[in-house]
């Protein structure tokens, strides 16, 4: 077997190639070269031990023997490119056959080689098929990226509190430092988050979320740190975690505050130390990531409980963004709501474009307990309820034709206004009415519409 | 009312009997001609995944494509399966306020969900209520303070049983003024 890098962390390196030979001096000779050259390098004799390595590690390029005993290496080939199409071959002959290099090229070879070999065009070659690989991974890892924020990434807001948070978001975009993004549900933690990678220095890279609270807790060590084959029952392959898909990339643990106490130590020590090895597995794997986390829990009381542990508490908060609920931004809802009625009407090509004013006043007045995220979903209600071309109050839920009038203000006098008023509307202006479904007698109704002048 | 209210089963695995029920009781709440017809979409686009649950407001949109060529005056979609909106844990149903569609699911109205013995009649009884209760909305109606009232809100099925089966005074008389003559649907 050929040198292999087993001692050592795996990290992003100049690349991976693997020889495949059956001739053993062959084999050592172009790893060696190769590994001179600061590649990763593995090695394999024939056709079944190339395709079990290159089921363990991934490779940027195969340089494949074409005459090999039992499976040749035409038929490599195609095993290789049934499993990677994008995983650049070339192909190693001793007799210049014109035909099969030919029939090689067209099954997609990215180039061949005739023995004897001048290692200096091999190392040209290779330096060609490793970039066109890397490129084409970060291809795939941008799409993804795109695909990821192709849900509304545009933060909206022009409020006070809204202006700090982004003036935090940008200075701390460009440092390598841990934040933890704190608001209620729905207040677009995961936007922020998003937003922060997208202009950091690791934005080639991709942002892997875990939604911690939303993976059963003994699957999220798997989760996070990936398995080895047969590391337990029903791990038939080696899988990567998060973390590794992290790479280079960022991290995003949301809902940290519901990992549970033995987690929290393996987390600590992956954060501490950037290294880890998988369920199952004993070799060390080193990544290089940064970490975002979200909570909308108390971490401080969890802390204070020793429901969460103090040193992973530090560790998570060192930039802290607090994202304000939206009824205490309340000027950003109309902003917000416009800004949602143009998406939702392009995206389900409903012809919308805009808000009746009386629907308006409901979104603006309106507590939204679920934030923008049940902004967003009244918004796409509408559009699927309403009539174009306005909003009407109608089409939104009816917990917000509701409010309209108890959300005047919090003390209890204004709800006793907004909730006589209702009545009084409903009963058509009937006092006895009213006053018998408000449990109170006729005068006492009488001197309640006095004192908060209903009817004027 | 001349047009009537459609009743539309969304994957309803209880009884046909039930919606005939259902059907007759609504047609003398609303003194409506009630008609009881198969769906001509697939729900399954509605499920999701992530909550094994079907968004009502899916629903909702599906009753309305479909019935764009009908005549009914209402669409009540009735389902036995799960519904959700977004930013709560489930919903009984769901309605279109001062419009045409409504649905209401039977899932949380089983005695069943809640670890007792299967209770047909109780079934049958919050189902009317709720349905009578969607129905409301689509009259423009909003809930209502008065605990006897149908259109009080209910978050959980006990609460439904508390509430009565018809409108109060003051939600008769709304309905009234647009021109819906529920049959003596008075308080109790």
């Amino acid at each position: 077997m050929a040198v292999q890098r087993q001692e050592t962390p795996i990290s992003r390196d100049a690349g991976g190639v693997l020889v495949v030979d059956d001739e053993f001096s062959m084999r050592d000779s172009l790893v060696h070269w190769f590994e001179k050259d600061g590649y990763r390098t593995g090695s394999a004799q024939d056709a079944r031990e190339a395709l079990q390595r290159l089921e363990e590690e991934p490779w940027d390029a195969v340089l494949l023997d074409i005459k090999m005993p039992g499976m040749d290496g035409l038929e490599l080939q195609r095993r290789i490119r049934d499993v990677d199409p994008s995983l650049p071959i070339i192909m190693i002959t001793a007799f210049a056959s014109v035909d099969s290099a030919v029939q090689a090229l067209k099954e997609g070879a990215f180039d061949y080689v005739t023995k004897p070999i001048d290692p200096d065009e091999l190392s040209h070659l290779v330096r060609r098929a490793v970039e066109r690989h890397r490129l084409h991974q970060e291809n795939l890892q941008l799409r993804q990226k795109v695909d990821q924020l192709a849900t509304p990434t545009t933060i909206v807001g022009a409020s006070g509190p809204m202006a700090r948070v982004l003036e935090l978001v940008r200075s701390v975009a460009e440092t390598d430092s841990t934040v933890l993004i704190r608001g209620e549900s729905g207040t677009g933690k995961e936007l922020i988050a998003q937003t922060i990678h997208a202009n950091s220095r690791r934005r080639y890279f991709p942002i892997v979320p875990v939604n911690c609270g939303s993976v059963p807790e003994s699957l999220l060590e798997s989760e996070l740190f990936g398995h080895e084959k047969g590391a337990f029952t029903g791990a038939q392959y080696r899988r990567k975690g998060k973390l590794e898909m992290a790479d280079g990339g960022t991290l995003f643990l949301d809902e940290v505050g519901t990992i549970g106490l033995p987690m929290q130590v393996n987390l600590l020590r992956v954060l501490e130390t950037k290294e880890f090895t998988r369920v199952g597995g004993a070799k060390p794997v080193h990544v290089d990531f940064r970490v975002i986390c979200a909570t909308n829990q108390d971490l401080e009381a969890q802390v204070r409980d020793g429901t969460f542990r103090e040193d992973l508490y530090f560790r998570l908060n060192v930039v802290t963004i607090s994202l304000p609920p939206l009824r205490e931004r309340r000027q950003d809802i109309p902003l917000l709501a416009h800004h949602l009625l143009k998406k939702y009407a392009q995206d389900m090509n409903r012809p919308f474009t805009g808000f009746d004013p009386a629907a308006m006043d409901l979104l603006v007045r309106y507590n939204w307990p679920g934030n923008v995220r049940e902004l967003a979903n009244a918004v796409e209600r509408a559009m699927v309820v309403g009539r174009p071309p306005s909003v009407h109050p109608e089409d939104l839920p009816v917990r917000l034709n509701e409010s309209s009038a108890s959300q005047t203000g919090d003390s209890l006098a204004d709800m006793e206004r907004a909730h006589v008023g209702m009545i009084l509307e409903r009963t058509g202006g009937n006092v006895t009415r009213a006053a018998e479904i408000l449990g109170i007698d006729r005068v006492t109704l009488y001197n309640k519409i006095k004192k908060y002048h209903l009817r004027s | 009312m001349a047009a009537g209210i459609d009743i539309v089963p969304i994957y309803f695995t209880d009884r046909d009997e039930t919606l005939r029920r259902l059907g007759g009781v609504l047609e003398l709440d609303f003194r409506a001609g009630v008609r009881l017809r198969r769906p001509w979409f697939d729900p399954e686009g509605a499920f999701d995944p992530s909550r094994g649950q079907y968004r009502a407001t899916s629903l909702l949109q599906m009753l309305l494509e479909d019935s764009q060529e009908d005549q009914a005056e209402r669409v009540l979609g009735v389902t036995s399966v799960d519904l959700f909106a977004p930013v709560l844990t489930y919903v009984f149903g769901e309605a279109q306020l001062n419009g045409r569609a409504a649905v209401v699911s039977c899932h949380r109205l089983r005695a069943e969900a809640y670890g007792l013995p299967p209770d047909p009649a109780l079934l049958f009884q919050r189902l009317h209520k709720e349905a009578v209760h969607e129905l409301g909305h689509t009259y423009g109606l909003l809930h209502c303070p008065d605990v006897r009232c149908v259109m009080r809100a209910s978050s959980y099925a006990e609460e439904i049983e508390l509430k009565g089966e018809r409108f109060c005074e003051a939600c008769r008389a709304l309905l009234a003024q647009r021109n819906v003559i529920p049959r003596a649907l008075r308080s109790r």
